[in-house]
């Protein structure tokens, strides 16, 4: 019977085997959108708006530009909405465009160790493929990189089963009043609505993260809003750097080893690494018991694996921490205070820390109090990334279980247990790093290492601590003033009482004692405050 | 009466004056009135009761720790002034609601509690240097007295021996009260109403020639003037029954010496002849009383403690012999536990042989 058995497991396995064939990452993330963020119309249109907005601010960063960008969505048709982003960065040359838009994983970012909005190179031309698979429609891509240069314009589809671009349309036009920049048209299936999650808010917190950000947005009611920027000055450039030994996994290293150009193993681990010298290099190599001069493709598996358990026994200095570009807690706080009314600000930027060889730096601000903040609701997290807003799975994030696991009850508000804090403020974590590890390919949450929740802990602490110095403070003046305000209750009442027992007029006692009050509130207030020795005699 | 009310309302506008005099000179009205506290209190060996010092305290109206007690002071004078007006007298407990509101536009209440305004009468009788009563304030009746003595209250002449089972109630205040005839060698006062329907009922009064004075709990101040006036005005000995724990004890010591909180008016109040009849820790032993002991809580303790330091028993050597018994049995015992003797035993024998043999506390 087994034997049987065996033998049809074969046969089926055969047949299998037939209808068995490679498929495109295009036809596997047809599939597969929700991986992406565009899992429902809603999503989509946010995801879209997201991808193309985080490939423009990288590009004119790049290129040292104050960005520009107008954001629109157009409806266009039942339940079909035109998305179109338009910057002033640098531009793309003529024959990059088609596989910039129309080829999935096609990109500079993804080879690189560089603190970037964007890392695989999946987004934009991910939103192309969402448009034509829901529409049938081609993007349309206006691009011009110098005034000198002609516009090119292109209309375009991606061949889903080869992951190549197919060119629809290929034409040079005018484009007045534009030395350079790019223009992105997608049409798609989606569903415009207000609130937490919507476009809308993913603009306003992009305008928080980017300070330096001009960014005009009509939403398809026809609401056009301009967000200003506040500061002139350009995020620091960030700098590439080479990965660091401690934070490579198994597979990446025998990747790269397949791939590099140096010619021995020594060579290979302080050319391809950040922190190795030829000593550290010597050091891995003699411990895993493999000869510096073999060539790193002829490695085997079982080196490979050698090597890799070397790494984690040697001790090598931590990666440079110069590459990191943080928003900065004066312009984190000038962001916030441009789109988030409160009577109080403040925030916490972090000295750079490391996860698993990866840097990374965390900043917190938060804005307190005022008119227009609701005070018995749960506070409002805004979770950055790389400066990208973050707006969906915020249960699922890093930032908001740092945010349960501090004790918001010591820093001035209240807390349930298991809860986020309930009170009248925004909290804003940001999270800048070479590499931000989220928990998916949609880029929606950041997963939460050890220490990274530990640093933005640190972080929160650090921030409810000053929250928690105004609270106290403004709480006491509040207390004191209001004390103050019961003299002034009191008077008619004592006014009445004396007007009985003596015969005088009241109005004239109200007059008076008022008076008396007015002359002597400072001294009032300072002992209401309990700042002098505010001791009674009696 | 109306001079009487007279002075009231003089010393009511003599404080509402001073007030206003302090607010036409643009300085922060203030109230000065004498400090209630043991630390103001004295005993005066001479007269052998408590006298209040010399202390003052200065109650301010803005003062963010006065302020309410500053209105409160005044509005219950006022309340005063309008009862006088109106010839009528309040209860503390009438008081009390005539002063209680919320203050407009705030979640101020003017009094929460009758201890509050109870307070302030106190503090306004120690102002004015007059007493609740002259204020048209009064506490509850809670005492009753039987004998032969005719009175005149308010124009009615009354008999205390033909008041049935009730007996004459004693009221808040007694000044007003005319003694025609008094006919009894001596006035025996108890803690307990109880004890004293035993003895009412027993015509103890009748067969002994004597006053039968009780209250329930702690003496009023209606009571402990009227003992002291038939024991200033007519010489009759005052003899106090109490219970043997240290609260009995200290019953006693406010009626001869005085109290802490009614320093100001221990001359109208103490009578430092009156005298402790029992029960003594020594009649616990003589009457064999011990199997009614009840346990002496802590706060019994404490208090036992407290009552043997006092200026007036420090040096007595009879009292600090009953303090160290009462301390040693760990043990108190209740007037009734003389019951256990016969009904009647305390009428007919317990009383009778200790005025006979003279076996007093001073």
């Amino acid at each position: 019977m087994p034997k049987k058995q065996g033998d049809e497991n074969k046969i089926i396995a055969e047949e299998l085997a037939k209808s068995q064939r490679e498929i495109s990452v295009s036809q596997f993330f047809e599939r597969n959108r929700h991986l992406l963020g565009f899992d429902s119309p809603i999503k989509a249109l946010a995801t879209a708006v997201k991808e193309m907005v985080d490939n423009s601010l990288d590009a004119c960063e790049e290129m040292n530009i104050l960005p520009e960008i107008i954001v629109q969505i157009k409806e266009a048709g039942e339940g079909r909405y035109v998305v179109s982003v338009e910057d002033n960065g640098p531009g793309i040359v003529k024959e990059q465009i088609p596989r910039v838009f129309a080829k999935l994983l096609y990109g500079s970012k993804f080879h690189r160790f560089k603190q970037g909005r964007g890392q695989q190179g999946i987004g934009v031309s991910a939103s192309v493929l969402y448009g034509q698979l829901t529409t049938g429609k081609a993007s349309k891509i206006t691009s011009r990189i110098s005034p000198k240069k002609p516009t090119h314009y292109y209309e375009l589809h991606i061949d889903i089963t080869k992951n190549e671009p197919e060119i629809l349309l290929d034409k040079e036009i005018e484009w007045t009043n534009k030395d350079h920049g790019t223009k992105v048209e997608i049409e798609m299936e989606g569903k415009y609505q207000k609130g937490r999650l919507s476009v809308d808010e993913y603009v306003k917190q992009t305008a928080i993260s980017n300070p330096h950000l001009n960014i005009t947005y009509i939403n398809p009611l026809k609401e056009k809003l301009h967000f200003k920027r506040v500061t002139d000055q350009l995020p620091k450039e960030t700098k590439e750097i080479k990965p660091h030994p401690y934070g490579i996994e198994l597979g990446v290293l025998i990747r790269m080893m397949k791939n590099t150009d140096s010619r021995n193993l020594r060579s290979f681990l302080s050319n391809e690494f950040s922190r190795v010298s030829s000593g550290v290099s010597d050091e891995i190599l003699t411990k895993a018991g493999v000869s510096p001069e073999m060539k790193p493709k002829d490695i085997t598996h079982q080196d490979a694996d050698k090597i890799f358990k070397a790494i984690q026994q040697v001790k090598i200095m931590s990666p440079p921490t110069d590459c990191l570009s943080p928003i900065g807690e004066e312009l984190l706080i000038k962001g916030l205070k441009k789109e988030v009314e409160a009577e109080f600000y403040t925030g916490v930027s972090r000295s750079p820390a490391v996860y698993r060889g990866t840097p990374f730096q965390v900043e917190v601000a938060i804005a307190y109090g005022g008119k227009n903040m609701p005070q018995d609701e749960l506070v409002r997290v805004i979770r950055f990334a790389n400066k990208v807003p973050l707006i969906y799975q915020q249960s699922a994030c890093a930032i908001t279980k740092s945010i349960l696991g501090t004790d918001w009850k010591n820093y001035g508000l209240q807390q349930s247990k298991g809860a986020l804090p309930t009170g009248s403020a925004v909290l804003v974590v940001h999270i800048a790093s070479v590499w931000v590890p989220f928990t998916s390919e949609s880029k929606e949450a950041i997963a939460s290492y050890p220490d990274i929740t530990k640093e933005m802990k640190l972080a929160l602490q650090e921030c409810g601590r000053k929250l928690n110095a105004y609270i106290r403070k403004n709480v006491r003046a509040k207390e004191a003033k209001e004390r103050v305000s019961l003299f002034e209750k009191y008077i008619p009442e004592v006014a009445d009482a004396l007007a009985d027992l003596t015969g005088e007029k009241k109005p004239e006692l109200i007059a008076k004692l008022q008076k008396i009050l007015k002359k002597g509130l400072p001294a009032l207030m300072a002992e209401a405050n309990g700042e002098t020795d505010g001791k009674a005699k009696e | 009466m109306a001079k009487q009310k007279n002075e009231t309302s003089e010393k009511l506008k003599e404080l509402g004056d001073k007030i206003v005099k302090d607010i036409n000179k643009e300085k922060n009205p203030e109230i000065i009135l004498p400090v209630r506290a043991l630390s103001n209190v004295e005993y005066d060996r001479k007269t052998q009761t408590l006298k209040l010092g010399d202390k003052t305290a200065t109650r301010s109206f803005f003062n963010v720790a006065h302020a309410k007690k500053f209105l409160q002071t005044v509005e219950i004078a006022k309340v005063s002034k309008d009862l006088l007006k109106e010839e009528k007298h309040a209860s503390l407990r009438d008081v009390y609601y005539m002063v209680k509101r919320t203050l407009p536009d705030t979640k101020v209440n003017l009094v929460d509690e009758q201890t509050e305004s109870d307070d302030i009468i106190e503090d306004l009788e120690l102002i004015t240097r007059l007493s609740r009563e002259q204020l048209n304030m009064t506490a509850n009746k809670m005492g009753s007295v039987v004998g032969r003595v005719t009175i005149e209250d308010r124009g009615d002449t009354i008999h205390w021996d033909k008041l049935g089972s009730g007996g004459y109630s004693i009221p808040s205040t007694v000044e007003e009260i005319k003694f025609k005839k008094v006919d009894a060698k001596y006035v025996l006062y108890m803690e307990k109403a109880a004890v004293w329907e035993r003895l009412n009922e027993d015509r103890y009064w009748e067969k002994n020639n004597c006053l039968i004075v009780s209250s329930q709990g702690q003496t009023t101040r209606g009571i402990r003037r009227l003992l002291q006036r038939l024991h200033l005005e007519h010489k009759l000995p005052i003899y106090v029954l109490c219970d043997n724990d240290p609260y009995g004890y200290w019953i006693f010591f406010v009626i001869k010496h005085g109290s802490i909180n009614l320093a100001a008016q221990a001359e109208k109040l103490a009578i430092p002849g009156a005298k402790y009849l029992g029960i003594t820790c020594d009649d616990v032993l003589k009457y064999d009383l011990k199997k009614h002991f009840i346990q002496l809580k802590e706060t019994d303790i404490s208090r036992l403690k407290q009552i043997s330091e006092y200026e007036w028993v420090k040096d007595n050597k009879e009292w600090q012999k009953q303090f160290k018994m009462m301390k040693d049995f760990g043990a108190k015992v209740e007037i009734q536990s003389l019951s256990s003797k016969g009904i009647s035993f305390i009428s007919e024998r317990y009383l009778v042989d200790k005025i006979k043999n003279k076996e007093f506390l001073e």
